[in-house]
């Protein structure tokens, strides 16, 4: 009915994290002086925290499409067909505690699961790359 | 079916994207964020929906399907519309840009 609308309040809380951390990591990249080493190779967790954003928003912008397919949103006050009727808003609420956090949930943690993966590749040696013609 | 049509989506759009440098410039990246994270939260409809239909949850009646179907393609469809409008409006190659100011990019 309206399960889409936590995963796209948790984009919006993601999104304004990843702005309030790619801000710190600006300025806290301070360029070395007469260091000639390069620093490693590591992912900054804004851009991490980007993945997590596109996720729950290109899943957010379908899934209301879906919701709109299906009639249960509207371009009209008040937008949620069920938010009109008692029963229905009780229900809908209901969805959005389960199904709607579950969704918000599942996203994060394959987001997590991203993350270790990251970390893993980051570790790894560059593998050498293929030639080809 | 939708959960199905947008995981086959997914799929292919990962594959192109891990594949070819070009459509990486091209920026299919953004279809692959919008049909995963789609994918994912049908995938928890689909359980709460098996969860209580059971078994004739897998049994779906013929109109059903069909418009299910139809709703895939779509989001499909309306993926691949945002992913143009991002590439326009990002245009990675300058073209846009190249044919607004008469120019061959």
């Amino acid at each position: 009915m309206a399960c889409f609308l936590v995963p796209a309040t948790e984009a919006v809380v993601a999104t304004i994290a990843t702005k309030f951390v790619a801000k710190k990591e600006k300025e806290m990249t301070v360029a070395p002086i007469g260091d000639e080493q390069a620093p490693a190779e590591k992912i900054p967790f804004s851009r991490k925290l980007k993945w997590l954003t596109n996720l729950l928003w290109g899943g957010a912008a379908l899934l209301a499409f879906e919701h709109v397919w299906h009639g249960e949103v509207t371009p009209w006050f008040p937008f949620l067909t069920a938010a009109g009727d008692p029963a229905d808003a009780a229900e809908m609420l209901h969805e959005m505690a389960t199904a709607g956090v579950m969704m918000a949930v599942l996203v994060t943690a394959v987001w997590l699961v991203m993350l270790g993966v990251a970390h893993v590749i980051e570790k790894r040696p560059a593998a050498p790359r293929l030639e080809t013609k | 079916m939708t959960l199905l049509i947008t995981v086959f989506a997914a799929v292919i759009c990962t594959a192109i994207w891990y594949k070819s440098a070009p459509a990486r410039e091209m920026k299919v990246g953004v279809l692959c964020w919008l049909f995963w994270g789609a994918s994912i939260m049908w995938l928890v409809d689909a359980i709460f929906e098996y969860a209580e239909l059971q078994a004739a949850y897998f049994t779906p009646a013929a109109e059903d399907m069909l418009n299910d179907a139809f709703l895939g393609l779509s989001v499909v469809a309306l993926g691949l519309i945002i992913w143009l409008v991002i590439l326009l409006v990002k245009d990675p190659k300058g073209v846009v840009r190249a044919a607004l100011k008469g120019k061959k990019a």
